[in-house]
Order: C-alpha cells, then structure tokens, then sequence
C-alpha cells in the first residue's frame, strides 16, 4: 500500500511534465525545463502561457471530478454515482449555456449559473428518484439522472441553435468536453469556486464512511445525515458547475477513479478523497495529453477519452452492482 | 435510561395510531423484551425512543431529557443501535467498522487515539470477534456479522443497547451466543432493549418483556406475567398452550388447529 501510495505521488509529477511536453510541437523533458525556469527559453510562450496552465487545470478538474464521484457514491450508497450520469453536469451545462446565450455576466458568472443548474438538477433527480418509492433505489436513481441529464442537454441544443451569441458558436466543441480553451484566468476562475468546496467535501471523510453504512446506521452512531447529505450535494453541485463551466462536460472521471482507489487502497474516505484527488488529476491530464496526439493535428475533447475509459468500466460496474 | 410516557405515533395515511399511549422504561442493569406481532409498533417504539418518528403524543425520555432536545451526537455516546438491517455500500475491514462506532468520541477530523484503538480492541474482544478483525464486511457469516456490529455498538461506550430483531436469520446456536452476548453485557451494567419474535428465548432472557398488540402495550412485566395464555392468543390471533421450563421460564408452545392445550 505504501508502495502504490509512492507511485502516485512520482506520477503526479510525472504526468504533469508529459502533459506539458505533448501537443503539436513535441517537447522534450529538458526544454520544458527550461522553459518553466526561463521566460526567454525557445519553449517559454508555448509551455508558460499554453500547456503549463492547461496541464495544471487539466489536473484540477481531473482531481475535483473525482472527489465529487467518491463524494456522491457514499452519499447515494452506490459505486456507479458520478457527476455525468446524476444528471449534475447537464443541469450545469444548461445554466452555464444559458448564462453565455443572455450575456449574463462575464467567466466569473458563468459558472454561478451551472452552479444554480446543477443544483435544480440534483433536486429534480433526487425528488424523481424518491417519489418512485420510499428508500432510495439506485436504478431509479440513475434512471432519473439520465432522464435529466437528457432533458437538460436537449434544452441546451435548443439554446445554442436559437442563440445567436457568437460566443455559443463554439459551443457543441466546449460541452463536448476539453481543455482547448484553457488559459490562466480559465484555471483562477476554477480556482477561485473550487478550493472551498473542495476542502469542504474533504473535511467530510469520517462522515462519508458512515453515510456508506446506510442512513440509519450513520444516524445512530452521530452524524446529522440531512445536513451532511445537503452539504455533500452543495459541494459536489459546485464543483461540478466549476469545471462544467471550464471546460465542459467530461463524464466518468468521477466514476472509474474513485473506483480504482477503493480497490486499490481502502473504502475508508480519509484515504479515498485525497489519493481520489491525485489519481483524478493524473487521469484527466493523461486523457488529455491522449486527446492531443491520438489524432495529431487535430485534436479529440478530453471527455471523449474519459467517456472511452469510463463507459467500458460502467458497464462492468452495472453488471456487478445490479446481479 | 430510556422511559417513553404515553407515547402515540400516527403514520401519515393510517387510521388507527402505529402505536397508542405506551409507556415503558429500561433501566440499568435490564434486559427489556418487546415481543409481539409482525406489525404491532414494535420497531415503532424503538424509532420513537431514538427520536426517529415525530410524536403526535406523550414523550420520549433519554436519562430523564426529551429526546427532542438530543442531538445525534450526544445520543450515539449514550445508546448503542444494532438496528434491523445494515449493508455497507462498500466493503470494509471489521476493525474500520468498529472504529466508526468511536464517531460520536471523535473530532470530525481528529485521528483515533491510543483510547479508541484501545476501546475498538475491547469491544471486539467482549464480542469474540477480534479474530474477526482484519476480515472484510462482505466475508462474514450473518452471525459474525451480527457480532461485530455488537461490538461497534460497544465501541460507542454506551449506557445502553437497542436491538432490532438481532438474531433474525441466525441459527440456533448463534442466536444463543447473541443472547448470552447481551445477557453478559446487561450483567456488566447496561441497560437492553431488543425487539424480537423469540418469545421462548425472550422469556429465558429478559427481566421483562412488553407485549404489543395493534399498537397498543397489552401486558408488561415478568416473563411469566406476560406470557400467559389468554394474553398471547388475543394479540397473535393463534391457539398457544403455555408450560413451564425447569428453571422456572414460560415457554410458548402454539398448537395445532383442534389440538387441546395439555
């Protein structure tokens, strides 16, 4: 265990340093070096201003995404929850779409509106899924994420035909999820929503543990179950709005590395968020560096790779969740 | 240590009360039985006294306080809940589940200390189950099981313990080993309530049972005040013929349609 714990803290840095060398100029370690030292160096423009911030939100949103998985799983008792397939995401894709379609602020209201988005989808999800039956069924609780999150990305294709903002032009190209996009302010505006809620959920462990014991069982042993479920769904409404409005819509990043920890490391939250954290970082910003070269020149959203990652993964988890 | 005083509970929806003016206490010391039909109020009672279920009458006391004025945490350090069903959603090792008991104790985010280690390695070893300490959840039989969720109630360092049908799906001999767990433990102090359909076994067990019939307290005292005849066959609807163990216990003995009682 310390073992795979050592491995994950060298590939942090070592993804973050291949994140930083690939693209349509291809880097060498020591270039990028130098360019991280020097402003002057050949590599300076292309790593300081290009890669080095899309590398580093890459890693963010890879390591939040998955804290907001691990996150919802406990809650919802169910390994197969993730941001994407409870319906968060589109709920925050709509607002976030329908903020840039009314020009409603700048990039710092733009993720307010996902926030308020994937809020009103996580109670819409929430109350389908507990109308249909007094405990909290799984199924129905991802058949109404999906149903949602279908709903919201349909009235999110009817704003960006409708819309002439020339901003939502590219709009198909952001939900679709990547990081073509990213620059500092991109990774200060994520910044800026994500360190709260982030710190928040992972201040939650112990509580986590006991919410994945069931509800009762976490009731009679201390936690107030309402209010931490309400404190969950608050930060993982808000990290999920964070990123949506950064970079898009990548699903089951949030699903396959919480996943991957728990096996490999221990169900208990105070291990699971932060090496969660670290692994979501490593992955998205591998997903990423897949993205750009796969099909050099061009270049493939970073939520395709996770989605060809995590669907396979999904329907594994299905089958053994649902027999 | 739990008292409820003419409690009425009222589900939404359903005409007559779930449970009607039950009054109880459990006390230190005490192994109190509530037995009775499927449907009578008896996990009622219990949600009532945890403060589970608004109450449309009467109150519910905990060492002399309302419940309502108990927060969770202060009422998992004074009672120890094994309730009917529990399956983590993810596995985990025996002696994690046990250190969740120490929650209540614990700051949100302090580490457990050399006490709880030690108060974990104590109920586990109370329980006999510190064998069982670095199996997963999901590898236990019902009644390791059974045990090990005992223990974390223990590790709680409550006053008193509330079980909800414990030995349900449990063979004869580890509901025995459930029951002489908690007799032990009652011998040590604490104060049991445990819900159950073994009226034979409540009876050779308990220092007092509740009878519950339709929500309502049909008898209440000695095993051999309750477990009479006529009590019986009018909550359970059910001919029972009722005799006498060498120790001295009722024991139920339901009859055949037409079979006389002796």
């Amino acid at each position: 265990m310390r073992a795979r714990t050592a491995l994950l803290l060298l590939l942090v840095p070592a993804t973050l340093l291949l994140g930083i060398a690939v693209g349509p100029v291809p880097l060498a370690p020591k270039a990028v070096w130098h360019a991280l030292g020097r402003a002057d160096a050949p590599a300076g423009v292309i790593v300081r201003e290009i890669r080095l911030p899309r590398t580093l939100l890459a890693f963010l949103v890879g390591g939040t995404l998955a804290i907001t998985g691990a996150g919802l799983q406990a809650v919802v008792r169910n390994p197969l929850a993730d941001p994407y397939l409870l319906g968060l995401s589109g709920g925050a894709g709509l607002g976030a779409v329908i903020a840039i379609a009314l020009h409603l602020g700048g990039a710092w209201a733009v993720p307010l509106a996902a926030f308020v988005g994937a809020l009103v989808a996580v109670a819409l999800v929430y109350r389908l899924a507990v109308v249909a039956g007094r405990r909290l069924d799984a199924r129905v609780l991802l058949l109404a994420g999906v149903v949602v999150g279908a709903f919201a990305s349909a009235v999110m294709s009817a704003v960006i035909s409708l819309a002439p903002a020339a901003e939502l032009r590219n709009a198909m190209l952001w939900l679709l999820g990547g990081f073509s996009a990213a620059s500092w302010h991109a990774l200060a505006v994520f910044s800026g929503y994500a360190v709260l809620p982030t710190l928040v959920l992972l201040a939650q462990a112990r509580s986590l543990d006991l919410l994945s014991l069931g509800e009762e069982p976490a009731l009679h042993l201390g936690i107030d179950v309402e209010r931490t479920k309400r404190i969950v769904y608050l930060a993982a409404s808000l990290l999920t709005a964070a990123s949506v409005a950064t970079c898009g819509i990548i699903g089951f990043v949030g699903l396959a590395v919480p996943h991957a920890v728990r096996r490999l490391w221990s169900p208990l939250h105070g291990s699971v968020l932060p090496l969660a954290f670290l692994g979501g970082g490593v992955f998205l910003v591998l997903a990423d560096a897949v993205a750009r070269t796969a099909v050099r020149p061009l270049e493939l959203p970073a939520g395709v790779v996770t989605a060809l990652v995590g669907v396979p993964l999904f329907a594994v988890l299905l089958r053994r969740t649902l027999v | 240590m739990l008292e409820a005083r003419g409690v009425t509970v009222r589900y939404s929806g359903g005409a007559e009360p779930a449970l009607a003016d039950v009054s109880m206490t459990l006390a230190p010391g005490e192994l109190v039985a509530v037995v009775g039909p499927n449907g009578c109020g008896k996990t009622t009672l219990l949600r009532a006294l945890l403060g589970l279920v608004p109450l449309d009458g009467g109150d519910a006391l905990v060492l002399g306080r309302s419940i309502g004025s108990w927060s969770r945490r202060e009422l998992a350090r004074v009672i120890g809940v094994v309730s009917q069903r529990e399956e983590p959603a993810f596995p985990l090792v025996v002696e994690d589940v046990v250190m969740l008991g120490r929650y209540a104790r614990l700051g949100p985010l302090a580490a457990a200390s050399a006490e709880d280690r030690a108060a974990v390695r104590a109920a586990l070893e109370q329980c006999d189950a510190w064998s069982l300490r670095d199996r997963s959840s999901d590898a236990l039989s019902g009644g390791e099981w059974q045990r090990v969720r005992v223990a974390r109630a223990l590790a709680q360092a409550p006053r008193a313990l509330v079980l909800d049908e414990p030995t349900a799906s449990l063979d004869v001999r580890h509901e025995m080993e459930l029951f002489e767990l908690i007799a032990a433990l009652v011998n040590g102090g604490l104060g049991a309530l445990v819900v159950t359909h073994q009226l034979n076994i409540a009876a050779r067990y308990a220092s007092r049972l509740l009878l519950l019939g339709r929500g309502r307290l049909v008898a209440s005292g000695s095993p051999g005040e309750v477990l009479r005849r006529e009590a019986l066959e009018q909550v359970f609807h059910w001919p029972v013929a009722v005799t006498t163990w060498c120790d001295g216990a009722p024991q139920v003995v339901p009859l055949r349609p037409g079979e006389p009682a002796s």
